[in-house]
């Protein structure tokens, strides 16, 4: 069998069921008028249905593709970050029984959705391991951090129904504005598909020839039209566009081409959505928020952090000193991921202390739980593709 | 300073907030509020009482979770100060040249990049004021639990079953109302908490259930963990703890490992492979047209030597220990050191070859064959022709000071002053050779021509011993022991009692998942009557019951 096309389409299905979820979930959340009456909808329990069959796929996907390339899925930026989606409706279905909102499945598996949208945008094919990567200690050190940070990001998914509910979006403040950025950043995400897809749709390829930063000549080649050029670069591929900027050579001209038509794709897809609903996108998701309790969502989002944390420790401190320790001869090295795993860490430390003994709840803590997925986020993308260590997939 | 005496007879510790037994509250403040602080049981803790001298000003200093935090914030902040460009121990300089750093810094970076450098934030984790912090956050943690774990431990052991009502009226979760039978309620409620594995203490018409006391503990034994693991770590400084130590060995070579004295190692091969398109799966095809090669592993296969009992350092008087090949992910382990795969370099010189040729004739008449490494003075070619190595630059730099120089005694770019004897000119020809380049001082007849060269790779190794990494480990385990007990299970207590006349008190308290406790109280509710109560804190709870309930 092939195992790999068969991966590829399971991953496909799960997509789809997760926006089917969707549907569902905010039927659930529109016909039963709050959280409690929800147990007598029919909408919630065809919704989590549905979350579960795309999860089980899911999980197909993540299992073939194993089988096919005999190495966990988890070594690259595509397969980490469809694995982080994955463990993301994981961790959702689990609060989801212990909790039964069906307004978390609704703003969770949107969440879900975008993050296997942008890991799709990543090269997908199979790439055989380098021997740094050759370690079950690295196997199950990158599981058990996705699983807990996953876990981590449920609290960010209920701390902004808590927000989109609590915060007053007639009046303007401080509070609206950032939660309006906190919407743009989706956005931002869905500009990076977006302009990623279309660029790969028309075939766009431009080669350069450049100097690195440590003086060596390099290859390049952009799939989007070269908006920056990097440190005395050549055009190889002539009938293509001139970059209008050259870069020095620290910084990546593609990666900041990428996010520039990013950017620009994400500021247009933006400006439409106001015009065509006259309202901030917070506005928008505000009526799909006020069904939930909101005491409930503050403890949802206590709660993962409580689950979460203890995970997150052991998979992304503790494994990732021992494979660290088998594979560079050091447990701990100051390289940047390990040490925005520990910025993390020490985050949600300072969350559980300031909502344990200065009584940060509600509010507060729900802004510090979007803070802490943002800080994930920030380690997964832009220490990856920016400050590039010895981790990075790039 | 004086003991409080409560109205129950119990003789609490000075600055207590609520009374040990009884609950009732003590101070003045507690007395006026609503609800009641319940973190520490209102307990006497020393950073609350005592604010006079300096000891208690440093105790509360570090005992204070805003400075706790504000430390944590600290570490935070600057650890990622350190990531916004590399740390000196990734820059590509070797040596300790400051000045080959700053050039670093801020070829690459511009001002920026010098600031940070000048500023010390390219080496900061090694810095005095990141030490002193780190130092900081472990007294915090020591003084901060000590100052509550105590006066804690002491009031859970001695609370009494039955509470002043005046101590449930101030709970989170309270109720009262009167019910038709009081002791029929009471029975019904102790059995339907026992099911859901409470703990249930009866005494005097009053309930005490509780649950998980122990995961109160969980902070206290995650901390410990913490403190153990900053100790593992701040004894890396003892000699003989920590061996951290890098070698080059080439093909062939044995060499004494430093750091592990008595322990030789010898480098039998070094290999590098890539993953072929035809030996690999189907499945990389793709991955490998678009990268090109990928390497899939370097080993180098090593032989281990003991010197012998009583041998003289450095003799070859050596015991054969083991075969090992070292490759990425799985170090050769012995007498506590670790020998890693980390480096590797290929195609390092290891000898060269030359031919004489007499320049006219362009005939040669004979080979010779020099060791890179081990080079000899004299090269005998027979028939009364000789050369003479006069001088050997390894590494050669050009002229320094009118002298041929030599940047390294690795042969990454030899060079080498010839003396040619040939029966013609017995006194010899002297020659100045190096790769491209032939230089004579006169023209000679002869010429040291390049015929060929053998290569061969070096495996760089970094040895490793490290005695602290069990006590490490320790702490690692110890820290998850406590932190999952800590927050997977939750110190429930549900206070139920009959109050004056046919009145019912119930309270309840937890010290986390609210939401759960309530669940567990609704389940005895539905076996034993008992008043309804209300969470002072969730302020939608009553419209969201009475909207649900008109659906
Ligand atoms: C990296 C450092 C630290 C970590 C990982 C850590 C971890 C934790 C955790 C997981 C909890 C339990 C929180 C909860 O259950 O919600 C806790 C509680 C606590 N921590 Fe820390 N802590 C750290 C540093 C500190 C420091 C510096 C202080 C000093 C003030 C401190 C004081 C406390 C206190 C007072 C509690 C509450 C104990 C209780 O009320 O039962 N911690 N800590």
């Amino acid at each position: 069998m092939d195992y790999a096309a068969l991966s590829a389409n399971l991953l496909l299905v799960s997509f789809i069921a997760y926006l089917v979820g969707t549907f569902f979930f905010g039927g659930a959340v529109k016909v039963s008028k709050t959280e409690k009456t929800y147990k007598d909808s029919m909408w919630g329990k065809i919704g989590i249905v549905i979350t579960i069959i795309g999860f089980v796929s899911q999980l197909g996907y993540f299992i073939t593709r194993w089988i096919a390339s005999g190495h966990a899925p988890v070594s690259n930026m595509f397969e980490f970050t469809t694995a982080f989606s994955m463990m993301l409706v994981g961790s959702f279905i689990l609060i989801f029984f212990i909790y039964k909102t069906p307004s978390l499945g609704l703003f969770a598996l949107p969440i879900a959705i975008v993050i296997i949208a942008y890991a799709s945008m990543f090269p997908r094919e199979i790439t055989p391991l380098i021997p740094a990567l050759k370690s079950y200690w690295l196997t199950v050190h990158v599981i058990t951090a996705a699983l807990g940070e996953s876990i981590l990001a449920i609290s960010a998914v209920a701390g902004l129904i808590y927000l989109a509910k609590n915060v007053d979006l007639t009046k303007k403040s401080k509070e609206r504005f950032w939660l309006e950025a906190v919407m743009f950043t989706v956005v931002l995400v869905l500009g990076f598909v977006v302009s990623s897809t279309a660029f790969s749709l028309s075939g766009y390829e431009a080669d350069f020839t450049y100097v690195d930063k440590n003086g060596k000549p390099s290859e390049m080649t952009y799939n989007m039209p070269p908006l920056f050029g990097m440190s005395e670069y050549e055009q190889v591929t002539t009938d293509t566009m001139k970059p209008w900027f050259e870069t020095p050579a620290i910084v990546n001209a593609k990666t900041l081409t990428t996010f520039v038509w990013s950017l620009f794709t994400g500021i247009i897809l933006y400006i439409l959505i106001r015009l065509i609903f006259r309202r901030p996108i917070a506005a928008l998701l505000q009526p799909f928020a006020n069904k939930a309790n909101s005491q409930l969502m503050d403890e949802i989002g206590y709660r993962s952090v409580l689950i979460g944390f203890p995970v997150f420790t052991l998979g992304a401190l503790i494994f990732a000193m021992i494979w660290a320790h088998e594979a560079w001869s050091r447990f701990w090295g100051w390289d940047p991921k390990e040490v925005w795993a520990l910025i993390t860490w020490l985050f949600y430390a300072a969350f559980l202390h300031l909502r344990l003994s200065q009584g940060w709840e509600g509010k507060k803590s729900a802004w510090l739980a979007v803070a802490g997925f943002v800080i994930i986020m920030f380690n997964l993308v832009a220490v990856n593709l920016i400050i590039a260590g010895l981790h990075s997939y790039a | 300073m004086s003991k409080i005496k409560c109205q129950c007879g119990h003789e609490n510790p000075f600055g207590t907030v609520l009374c040990e037994k009884c609950g009732r509250p003590l101070t003045d403040e507690a007395k006026k509020s609503e609800m009641v602080d319940m973190r520490y049981e209102g307990s006497a803790r020393r950073s609350q009482t005592y604010k006079k001298s300096v000891i208690d000003k440093v105790w509360n200093f570090f005992s204070s979770v805003k400075i706790g935090v504000s430390i944590i914030i600290a570490v935070l902040a600057t650890s990622a100060i350190g990531t916004i460009f590399p740390q000196k121990f990734y820059v590509p300089v070797s040596g300790n040249d400051p000045s080959e750093y700053l050039e670093y810094y801020e070829r690459l970076y511009g001002t920026v990049g010098k600031l940070y450098y000048q500023l010390g934030f390219y080496d900061m984790y090694n810095s005095w004021w990141f030490k002193i912090l780190i130092g900081m956050l472990g007294t915090s943690i020591i003084i901060a639990s000590l100052d509550r774990v105590i006066p804690l431990y002491k009031s859970l052991t001695k609370q009494r079953t039955k509470r002043h009502p005046s101590f449930m009226k101030r709970q989170r979760i309270y109720g009262e109302s009167k019910v038709s039978d009081s002791d029929e309620s009471l029975k019904n409620a102790e059995k339907a908490l026992k099911d859901l594995h409470y703990k249930v203490k009866v005494e005097d018409g009053a309930i005490l259930a509780e649950k998980n006391r122990f995961g109160r503990w969980g902070p206290y034994v995650n901390h410990t963990g913490l403190i153990i693991f900053l100790l593992g770590v701040l004894m890396r400084g003892i000699p003989g703890f920590y061996v951290d130590e890098t070698m080059w060995i080439r093909e062939g070579e044995t060499r004494e490992i430093p750091g592990a004295p008595g322990y030789l190692l010898e480098n039998v091969d070094f290999s590098v492979e890539t993953y072929s398109k035809d030996k690999a799966d189907e499945v990389f095809g793709e991955a490998l047209d678009k990268n090109g090669a990928i390497v899939s592993e370097f080993k180098s296969d090593v032989k281990l030597y003991k010197e012998k009992e009583g041998s003289l350092p450095g003799s070859s008087d050596v015991e054969f220990m083991k075969e090992y090949p070292i490759v990425v992910n799985k170090p050769l382990k012995f007498d506590g050191y670790s020998i890693f795969q980390m480096d590797y370099k290929t195609g390092e010189l290891k000898t060269m070859t030359f031919s004489l040729m007499n320049k006219k004739t362009e005939q040669s008449v004979g080979e010779f064959t020099i060791d890179l490494n081990d080079p000899a003075n004299d090269y005998d070619l027979g028939n009364g022709t000789s050369i003479e190595l006069m001088e050997y630059y390894a590494d050669y730099d050009g002229i320094v000071d009118g002298q041929p120089s030599s940047k390294s005694p690795i042969p990454n770019n030899p060079a080498f002053i010839f003396n040619m004897k040939t029966p013609e000119h017995p006194d010899g020809e002297k020659s100045f050779v190096a790769i491209r380049q032939t230089l004579e001082v006169e023209p000679n007849d002869y010429e040291a021509k390049f015929l060929s060269a053998e290569t061969r790779d070096a495996s760089g190794l970094t040895i490793r011993k490290d005695k602290t990494l069990y006590i490490l480990l320790l702490g690692g385990i110890v820290f998850m022991i406590g932190v999952i007990q800590g927050s997977y299970w939750q110190h429930r207590r549900i206070w139920i009692q009959k109050g004056s006349d046919s009145e019912m008190l119930i309270a309840a308290h937890t010290n986390k998942n609210w939401y759960t406790l309530k669940k567990d109280l609704d389940k005895v509710k539905e076996v034993a009557t008992l008043p309804t109560y209300t969470d002072k804190q969730d302020k939608e709870a009553v419209i969201d019951t009475t909207e649900g309930e008109t659906k």
